[in-house]
């Protein structure tokens, strides 16, 4: 097992930039997860760590070793596919063999680590089943159990549960999880799916557009996002923006929004731009009848243990998460307020969040 | 109205007129067929006889004849002969003839068996290399170059059968086991790559990156990955170039004599006493279609499926 680091790699298609002048440092028996909307270059960046597409520039580095130019054969990871591309020709057992085989194991040593392997991800009674036969989750497992017999120096994950319906999503989810505390394997896994992200990673990079706008822990991500972007991708509703007119200044803590003035954590950082964003998550606002922003009640819905209610202001649509107790109507006017100091403002020039007390 | 059937499946009355239908069909072209097999079996007189026999004395005449050559002897020679010793020889003595030697038949035929067999293999292995490039690789001009292999098909070959004779002649390709094989090659060429191209884009790409991150060179994950799940493909491509390698008469005519003269120039020239031997010629050509039947018959599963140009995938 070993650390992975990318540095300043760069992926042209043509005149598309795929991947743009990328940093990142993947410790040794990380669990790592690459988050982004289709199109943002996480795949392409995952395919380069694996050998399947050659950079256009920068290194990549696998332990000590440069590998950036390397085939893919020579570089001893494991890659897991979407589709799993187990090889439909073969059964499970000579699937699993297959990349032993090249490595000129003798037959006593494949067959050690084949049942060994199976053993782990528990498909030992279907080693001799064809591929075609195999449910949706039992396939998932050879896919892993192929990437797991040759012990490789990083496991390589393209949307392995993208597949797999919501049930056996939800299980294989919690497999990953504990294969990966058992082997304890450095891990690069894709995913679109900010659940799936956050459950699993030890560290999440959220990518767009080529980018890597932010790498940093689950809870950092979702608590200080680095930049706009990250803020309204991660959560389920993401985080309210409200549009201001006014640069921010140095050592500022209050903002007046609309005649009305709130307190916002000391501000360290002064703005480039004098448009700029209000930034706070659903949870961090609570309705009330005075002191608050203007606006009258669009949407409620109703989640089980708590309310989205949708409030529509001057400023757009709001969304609040409130006590299942809170009982609005359609129409009602209420206004809406921040319950805690965990607000960001966005730098409206570069989408990047500003340092402040709360963002340090 | 009938509900225990689904109204997607076909009435009873279509499947009946769709039976009979292909009965009548495989009826119709079965009739020279059996006409073919059946004149091999007769003797020279009840093969030209009017109105035609359907019901006559089988012999193996005409299987003797297609393998021997013999000259006409008066009976007094014969008599002298020892007794024949075998069926054959009886056979042929009973028409006032000896067996001289063995005829070309063999030979043509195995110069068939070598050429055809040659040309589809070089066609699908080459296809199928040109197939998989244009498939998966960034090949510049490659509409450009399909649309030119494509074409080589786009006029009957034997338009070009006088510069290839010149060209043959120059090269001493004329009358070679090779020259044949190099030509039909060439011919199935575009229709194996136009073929195989299909196939190879219903295999996903990820099966030989997969093989290739476990350790092998790409032309190794070709061949253990790749080609066998072309199989259905190789297999219908194949069946294609044997067909036409097989039976390409024109071209055999023009380029072969005596060396690797296949089957197909040769067998109508079977001349027997004062005329065609029609029994010797009908016993070549059932034993003409043999291999094909054969080879189509073995790999029959996979063109069933391959017909369909894997259309639809697991």
């Amino acid at each position: 097992m070993s650390q992975i680091k990318i540095a300043n790699l760069q992926k042209l298609f043509g005149g598309f930039t795929a991947v743009k002048n990328s940093n990142l440092t993947i410790n040794d028996k990380e669990f790592f997860v690459l988050l982004g909307p289709s199109g943002c270059g996480k795949t392409t960046t995952l395919r380069m760590i694996a050998g399947l597409e050659l950079p256009t520039s920068g290194e990549i580095y696998l332990g000590e070793e440069e590998v950036g130019m390397l085939r893919a054969s020579e570089r001893d990871i494991a890659f897991v596919f979407q589709l799993f591309a187990l090889y439909p020709h073969m059964n499970v057992k000579n699937n699993l063999s297959f990349p032993l085989k090249m490595q000129g194991y003798s037959r006593s040593e494949i067959k050690t680590r084949v049942e060994e392997a199976a053993k782990l991800l528990r498909i030992d009674h279907i080693l001799n089943s064809s591929i075609s036969s195999l449910s949706g989750g039992d396939r998932q497992r050879v896919a892993l159990g192929r990437a797991l017999v040759r012990r490789p120096k990083a496991f390589l994950m393209d949307e392995p549960l993208g597949t797999l319906d919501a049930e056996f999503r939800e299980l294989m989810c919690l497999e990953l999880k504990k294969l990966h505390i058992d082997i304890g394997a450095t891990t690069v896994y894709v995913t679109h799916d900010q659940l799936e992200a956050m459950s699993l990673a030890d560290r999440i990079a959220v990518m767009d557009g080529g980018e890597i706008l932010q790498a940093d822990e689950p809870a950092v991500i979702y608590n200080k996002p680095a930049t706009k972007f990250v803020a309204s991708f991660i959560g389920s509703p993401g985080m309210n923006f409200i549009n201001i007119d006014q640069g921010i200044s140095n050592e500022q803590s209050t903002l007046n929004i609309d005649g009305t003035n709130f307190n916002i954590p000391k501000q360290y950082e002064i703005s480039k731009s004098k448009k700029n964003s209000f930034g706070i998550r659903p949870e961090n606002l609570s309705l009330t009848n005075e002191g608050g922003l203007k606006g009258s009640v669009f949407g409620v819905e109703y989640l089980g243990s708590r309310k989205i209610v949708t409030v529509k202001t001057n400023f757009g649509e709001i969304k609040v998460k409130t006590n299942i107790s809170t009982s609005v109507k359609i129409n009602e006017n209420v206004q809406v307020k921040p319950s805690n100091n965990n607000i960001i403002i966005f730098d409206g020039e570069t989408d990047r969040s500003l340092k402040s007390e709360f963002m340090n | 109205m009938d509900t225990s059937r689904s109204y997607l499946e076909p009435s009873s009355f279509s499947k009946k007129l769709a039976a009979t239908i292909i009965i009548v069909y495989t009826v119709i072209t079965l009739i020279p067929i059996s006409w073919m097999v059946m004149t091999s079996f007769k003797n020279v007189n009840s093969a030209i006889s009017y109105p035609p026999e359907v019901f006559f004395e089988p012999s193996l005449e005409g299987y003797v004849n297609l393998f021997t050559n013999r000259s006409r002897q008066s009976q007094e020679y014969l008599d002298s002969l020892p007794p024949p010793e075998n069926w054959y020889e009886e056979l042929v003595r009973s028409r006032e003839m000896v067996i001289t030697g063995p005829s070309k038949f063999l030979g043509r035929y195995s110069n068939s068996m070598i050429i055809g067999f040659g040309s589809t293999f070089a066609s699908v292995f080459l296809g199928a290399l040109a197939a998989y490039a244009f498939s998966r690789f960034r090949v510049p001009l490659k509409d450009d170059l399909l649309f030119f292999i494509l074409s080589t098909r786009m006029f009957p070959p034997i338009a070009v059968a006088v510069p290839i004779f010149i060209m043959y002649r120059k090269l001493g390709l004329g009358d070679t086991h090779l020259g044949m094989i190099i030509l039909y090659t060439v011919v199935n060429l575009s229709l194996a790559v136009w073929l195989l191209k299909g196939f190879m884009d219903e295999i996903p790409k990820e099966y030989e990156e997969a093989a290739m991150i476990d350790g092998y060179s790409r032309l190794q994950a070709f061949f253990k990955v790749v080609l066998p799940q072309a199989m259905t493909g190789i297999a219908a491509t194949a069946i294609f170039c044997m067909i036409f390698s097989w039976n390409e008469y024109a071209f055999a005519v023009l380029l072969t004599q005596f060396n690797a003269q296949t089957a197909p120039p040769f067998i109508p020239t079977i001349i027997g006493e004062g005329g065609l031997d029609w029994p010797a010629i009908g016993a070549g050509t059932t034993l003409f279609l043999l291999p094909v039947m054969i080879f189509t018959i073995i790999l029959r599963k996979h063109l069933l499926r391959g017909i369909t140009f894997g259309a639809v995938r697991k």
